[in-house]
């Protein structure tokens, strides 16, 4: 679905090959040094990032420039951070957040 | 202490620095991304001369341009709060706390969303998000997608996009709601494509554009538009269809696309279903001007430059003492103007520093960004010569009422 483009009418081959090891979720995965985690991401074939903290429902990259926050994700034991501003390293471990519980609101849901 | 920080490694921002540090000021650039550029970056059109502007080689060369100057540049480092003190102003970045006697704004630019339903799902996506995954990053946003909202930036994204391989099923219109209003409307979007029509090679676009002079004929030129569209760079434009709804459950699988009417009105039974992995929305582009707000600059809104812009004069100096603007937060225009407002931010910041006898210079450079302007290629806002004047009106106003 969301390959490298390696060769591009304009832009010429793909100029880096430096692939490194990262893990999201606990699987492991292969990106370009130095890209951006959103990308490498995405070029596994990975687009939810997140889901949100109120509903669940699925996230993934919005804006890709660090504007709308939609793509944060926990990188080595930080949470919140944007994974479209992100250069991927060797051995990055990456994690989705997940729902929080809303106890409040689940209580009134199935009492009022 | 730096002489001077620029915020933002763009275009404006790498031009202000390299002009500053011709001027002997040592100044210190930093940006929140993870390379020097921009949204210069992702730039890729050919022009009518036949030459390909590259953002990624402009961005490299204003970058190499300003290492040998001794500029620094500090990536990956977000600013949240600025502040004055004294004569000198205090940056709350990221990694630590920054200080200097003046101050450049350059932070670009951001999108205005399109609140449609199922815009939250994986796969939707800005159309500069698009744009930078492709051209950047070089990874696609997906197989086959549907861009909504059509306007100048989406129409050259889509080409872009088909560069790369990426197929674009449709150029198509939001649902019109409150918020979508003039994108959804077909004859103001068409208005507005009249624009761009100088890069299609589409015998309807430019027989359309001299068609369609007068309001009159434009609205018929609506009414009689084609329901199935017609083709810009063998890309469908669908001015009488509206996406009303983006379909999926953990990401997205199509649209929901029905006919509209000339005003916008959804057509009953018309609804059908577009196969797609991703979705672009093009909702436009508005000046980013966060910081100027904690700064303390006056804004106006300007809606030929795309927003709220911070009032700035036309040496880019804002009526904060030391806070200077250039780029697109002063409105919205393409890298080439952005290049020529950060030198005259560069020469204005380097005279106040000390620098004498830059006066005609800095004559020049401003002469040299209207001229830029005028042979702009791909201008975003019809009447933003009206706009810049505005804001000139406005500081004039202020300035003569000031204390």
């Amino acid at each position: 679905m969301s390959e490298r483009i390696y060769d591009h009418p304009v832009l010429g081959a793909l100029k880096e090959n430096e692939y490194v090891t990262f893990s999201f979720n606990d699987e492991e995965y292969k990106g370009l040094k130095d890209e951006s985690l959103a990308a490498a991401l995405l070029a596994n074939g990975i687009r939810t990032l997140r889901h949100h903290e109120e509903t669940g429902r699925p996230r993934g990259v919005y804006c890709n420039i660090g504007h709308c926050f939609e793509c944060r994700v926990k990188v080595n034991g930080k949470s919140g951070v944007r994974a479209c501003l992100t250069p991927l390293k060797e051995g990055m471990v990456v994690e989705s957040g997940g729902k929080l519980p809303t106890p409040v609101r689940d209580w009134r849901a199935e009492n009022e | 202490m730096n002489d001077v920080i620029i915020i933002g490694a763009g275009p404006a921002g790498l031009s202000a620095a390299i002009t500053c540090a011709k001027n002997g000021l040592s100044s210190l650039v930093i940006d929140e991304y993870l390379k020097p550029g921009g949204r210069l970056l992702g730039q890729l059109y050919e022009e009518p001369s036949g030459f390909w502007w590259n953002g990624i080689k402009e961005s490299e060369s204003l970058y190499q341009e300003a290492i040998e100057l001794d500029v620094q540049i500090q990536l990956n480092t977000s600013v949240h709060n600025i502040e004055k003190e004294n004569n000198y102003w205090i940056i709350y970045t990221e990694t630590g706390i920054i200080y200097s006697e003046q101050l450049l704004l350059a932070t670009g630019a951001a999108e205005s969303p399109i609140p449609v339903p199922g815009w939250t799902l994986p796969g939707v996506m800005s159309v500069g998000a698009a744009q930078v995954m492709t051209n950047v990053h070089r990874i696609k946003p997906g197989e086959r997608g549907v861009i909504i909202g059509v306007n100048v930036l989406s129409a050259a994204i889509a080409m872009e996009l088909q560069l790369a391989g990426v197929k674009v099923a449709s150029l198509t219109l939001p649902k019109m709601n409150k918020v979508t209003q003039d994108a959804a409307q077909p004859g103001e979007v068409l208005d507005s494509l009249l624009h761009v029509s100088h890069m299609a090679p589409s015998k309807v676009i430019r027989f359309g554009s001299k068609l369609m002079n007068n309001d009159v004929m434009k609205k018929i030129g609506v009414s009689f538009y084609p329901k199935q569209g017609f083709k810009m760079w063998d890309i469908p434009i669908q001015l009488r269809k509206a996406v009303i709804e983006i379909c999926g459950e953990e990401a997205v699988t199509g649209v929901k696309i029905a006919t509209i009417s000339a005003n916008g009105e959804v057509v009953k039974g018309s609804e059908e279903h577009i196969d797609c992995d991703f979705i672009c929305i093009a909702g436009g582009l508005y000046p980013l001007t966060e910081l100027a707000a904690v700064a303390g600059c006056p804004f106006y809104l300007v809606e030929e430059l795309g927003g709220y812009v911070p009032l700035h004069n036309e040496q880019m100096e804002t009526p904060i003492e030391n806070l200077y603007v250039a780029g697109n937060i002063t409105g919205i225009e393409g890298a080439k103007v952005a290049i020529k407002q950060g030198v005259i931010a560069g020469l204005t910041i380097s005279g106040n520093a000390g620098v004498s006898g830059l006066t005609q210079e800095i004559r020049r450079a401003i002469k040299l960004t209207e001229q830029t302007r005028d042979n702009a290629y791909i201008q975003f806002h019809p009447d933003v010569k009206k706009g810049r004047k505005a804001i000139q009106e406005k500081w004039k106003d202020c300035m003569s009422t000031a204390p």
